[in-house]
């Protein structure tokens, strides 16, 4: 069978409904949801790589590049604002978030 | 060999605050602590600066490729977007000395989400588009933690940080099917292959879906508003006023130029979705805030009712309507930042209070105060003749000549629901006996500001012409 642009767009629809699903169904971790995140803009890079390969054309390679960039840049912020949370609560847990009502 | 440099002179301000950013960061490296002040006022005054430097002289025209354009929407936007934040810095010191963060980082990470604000209003491609909307988005992750050892102000962090990454992966996922579906990611070529009959493939609707929805999450409209008020409330007072103004003023600029650009030839589609979230915003905006007696989280709610009527004129997709975005954000900054200089001007017993009621007796232990209070409320809730009642008039203008009758009949009876929480504040401040009132103020930035704002309003009441002209300016920036 050839593996065509279906496919992998498929794939890349499947693995960012599951982050979404992470996000908003994950009642345990915040370090879970950067996973989730992580797992969405990984989605979206399959996504790039796959039109750019099927267009033959470089530009979603080169935005695949800045997504990566970013999201290095995404992750170490979102960590260092939960060490920072980390060391008021003592707990990152989803359901104890909630010093604010909503 | 053309690589598309030849223009990178465009792109001066920008270059010119980022160039500042990094000096002066150095310089707090070096000296530490003691330079705060020193280069809180330096970054104010380099945003000052980058405002002027985009007049003198002014240019248009697009750089870099076509990463980066410039015009008259762009440069207007800019500037209300740099005089919001470098106002914001001022007023922030009594409040940071206060709570202990007052850390020369504060204004630093300002100008830097600034100078992300400005490469998301002058982008033209979807690449520059995402990476000027993380420049700003993970500065303000950070400013909403700044104050770190509070619970409040980390837990607004973190909200803020999921929510926005949501956001920001959505608007990517929308970016990469356009690409896919329209074969490039510049604005040019995406406009072009929708013209050339790529607009009723699914693939792009779904895509457009999708960027709007990143895209309203920034601006806080109602379905995608949820971490408005607990942001609002949970960040540091300064750092909710310049989240009130500058952030939202850019990525409304952005929304305008992304739907009215590329996206034009898909109008009907996405003028349905903008609809049905103005009327949303509106509505939602008036109905929770009635019984919130924060006043910052007052202040979420209405920010996203003011957003409803923003995005109404966007979807009358005419040159009047972006004309009535442009005065009536123009408007909104000048009455957010007022009302934000007195509440943080609100302490008691040196301690800083942020209910309505603490308000009440305000009309006889600080007439003066008081009185720039009731102009904000008066022009917030669209009394005529101050310059909000211009505002909503011109929104509503817009959207009955693209005959949107419903969407504006709608927002009428909204503004008159939220009418009655601003006319409340009023209300408490000059007939509520107040069991002890707030302290007196001295004399500060804070002062400064707010008769300063009130003052302009008054003037803009008196005469909107002056504004409305230089609204229709950007707006023609746009339609040529």
């Amino acid at each position: 069978m050839l593996i065509g642009l279906g496919h992998y767009l498929t794939v890349a629809g499947v693995l960012f409904t599951l982050g979404i699903l992470g996000i908003f169904l994950n009642r345990k971790n915040v370090i879970v949801i950067l996973m989730c995140v992580e797992l969405m803009l990984l989605a979206v890079n399959i996504n790039l790589v796959a039109f750019s390969v099927f267009q033959g054309n470089v530009v979603g390679q080169i935005f695949a590049m800045l997504v990566l960039t970013v999201a290095a840049a995404e992750a170490a912020i979102g960590l260092a604002i939960l060490v920072v949370y980390f060391r008021n609560r003592g707990t990152i847990a989803v359901e104890d978030i909630n010093a604010m009502k909503g | 060999m053309t690589i598309g440099l030849e223009h990178w002179t465009l792109a001066r301000p920008e270059i010119f605050l980022a160039v500042a950013t990094a000096l002066l960061l150095l310089y707090g490296v070096l000296r530490g602590e003691v330079a705060t002040a020193f280069i809180s006022v330096a970054a104010s005054v380099a945003l000052v600066a980058t405002a002027v430097l985009l007049f003198m002289p002014y240019r248009e025209g697009t750089a870099f490729a076509t990463l980066f354009i410039t015009d008259r929407l762009t440069t207007t936007m800019k500037a209300l977007v740099l005089v919001g934040a470098a106002i914001s810095i001022l007023m922030s010191r009594a409040y940071f000395e206060r709570v202990r963060a007052w850390r020369f980082e504060y204004p630093l990470i300002v100008s830097l989400a600034t100078l992300g604000m400005m490469l998301m209003i002058s982008a033209n491609d979807l690449m520059s588009l995402y990476v000027g909307l993380e420049l700003q988005s993970l500065a303000l992750y950070v400013i909403a933690a700044f104050h770190r050892d509070s619970v409040r102000s980390t837990e607004a962090g973190v909200k803020y940080f999921v929510l926005g990454s949501v956001a920001s992966g959505m608007l990517l996922f929308g970016s990469s099917l356009i690409y896919g579906f329209c074969g490039g990611t510049s604005f040019v070529q995406i406009s072009q292959a929708l013209l050339a009959g790529k607009a009723g493939e699914i693939g792009t609707v779904i895509g457009l879906v999708f960027v709007v929805a990143g895209l309203a999450f920034k601006v806080s409209a109602v379905p995608f508003h949820m971490w408005t008020p607990d942001v609002y409330e949970g960040a540091p007072t300064p750092v909710t006023a310049l989240f009130a103004v500058a952030p939202k003023i850019a990525a409304i600029s952005l929304l305008v130029s992304v739907l009215m650009g590329p996206f034009k030839p898909l109008f009907p589609q996405w003028q349905q979705i903008i609809v049905a979230a103005a009327i949303l915003s509106m509505a939602w905006g008036a109905f929770a805030a009635l019984r919130q007696p924060n006043i910052k989280r007052l202040m979420a709610y209405s920010s996203i009712g003011n957003v409803g009527y923003v995005l109404l004129g966007l979807a009358a997709g005419t040159e009047r309507g972006i004309q009535a975005v442009v005065f009536y954000l123009a408007i909104y900054m000048v009455m957010t930042l007022g009302v934000f200089a007195i509440i943080l001007m609100m302490k008691r017993r040196d301690i800083m209070v942020e209910s309505i009621s603490d308000l009440a007796g305000l009309g006889r232990s600080h007439p003066m105060l008081a009185l720039a209070m009731l102009i904000f409320m008066f022009s917030m809730a669209g009394i005529p003749p101050l310059a909000g009642f211009w505002g909503k008039l011109y929104i509503f203008m817009a959207a009955v000549e693209a005959r949107l009758f419903w969407p504006a009949i709608l927002g009428v009876l909204a503004s008159v629901v939220a009418s009655y929480y601003y006319l409340r504040i009023v209300k408490v401040m000059y007939f509520d006996e107040g069991t002890e009132t707030l302290d007196p103020t001295t004399f500060s930035v804070n002062r400064v500001v707010a008769f300063v704002t009130a003052l302009l309003l008054a003037v803009f009441s008196l005469a909107p012409q002056p504004l409305s002209l230089i609204a229709e300016a950007a707006a023609k920036g746009l339609f040529r």
